[in-house]
């Protein structure tokens, strides 16, 4: 009794982590490099160097934390890359087309009808619908490069808009214009695309 | 008087730092007249915690 009580002790304090279950988590990874980085090989790079980090430590708890962890060495991996690449930015960082956004308002700078914002729901619901990650993730992609790196480095990464800028190299006037345009844009494609999935609770 | 246009660039800032008394105010009754923009509004939350989420979500967690 008291040597089960042990070993269940001991398996559930320091689970293997097994190969099994970062192939499982590669996946997963490698997907959620890509939106950030926008480049395969980066992004493969950076799983492979967080896969490699986690096989070398066996500090954790339960499987559920083994997944946050190794993401948050992920994170930090593409963190590293982000800064790397922003000291050789090659392109105009503005570069976000405003055209469809403005045209959402009428000459007073308020909505148009068809453009006023619809009420999405309750967010839960609206979180637990596995259709909206799917639209979601595509809107993502349908932002321009430099705008989806400054809002997941603000968004995702949890950075301060006066780092993203010291960062980017770039004016924190610039930085607000990024931000507001790409959720804007994040939000029209969103409401385009979820609310005629049906979802009109 | 705040319009729509206006009232979305400061949603959006609001998000990124803290906004003084003045444009609180203003966005506050903003937003009290207008439905569009108090959807909006809430809609960027859910962006933002959608963001948060994004990677570590899912059945293995």
């Amino acid at each position: 009794m008291s040597r089960d009580a042990h070993n269940h002790n001991k398996e559930s304090a320091t689970p293997d982590i097994d190969s099994e279950q970062i192939s499982a988590l590669r996946d997963e990874m490698i997907r959620f490099a890509r939106l950030q980085l926008r480049d395969d090989h980066l992004a493969e790079d950076a799983v492979h160097e967080a896969i490699a980090a986690a096989l070398k430590s066996n500090s954790f708890g339960d499987r559920a934390s083994i997944k946050t962890w190794v993401f948050a060495i992920l994170r930090n991996k593409i963190i590293d890359v982000i800064r790397e690449r922003s000291r050789h930015p090659t392109e105009s960082l503005l570069d976000e087309d405003a055209g469809d956004l403005e045209q959402q308002f009428d000459e007073r700078g308020h909505w148009r009808k068809e453009h006023e914002p619809a009420n999405w729901g309750h967010p839960e619901a609206v979180l637990a619908n596995e259709q909206f990650w799917l639209i979601f993730e595509a809107c993502l992609e349908h932002l321009t490069e430099n705008t989806a790196r400054v809002f997941m480095m603000r968004e995702h990464l949890g950075l301060e808009i006066s780092e993203i800028c010291t960062e980017l190299s770039i004016s924190e006037s610039n930085c607000w214009v990024i931000m507001h345009r790409a959720r804007m844009k994040l939000r029209l494609c969103l409401e385009s695309n979820f609310l005629e999935e049906g979802d009109e609770s | 008087m705040m319009n729509c246009k206006q009232a979305t660039r400061l949603m959006s800032q609001g998000q990124d730092r803290e906004l003084n008394m003045a444009e609180r105010t203003r966005l506050r009754i903003h937003l009290f007249i207008c439905s569009g923009c108090s959807n909006y509004n809430k809609q960027l939350h859910l962006i933002r915690e959608t963001m948060k989420r994004i990677g570590t979500r899912g059945p293995g967690n």
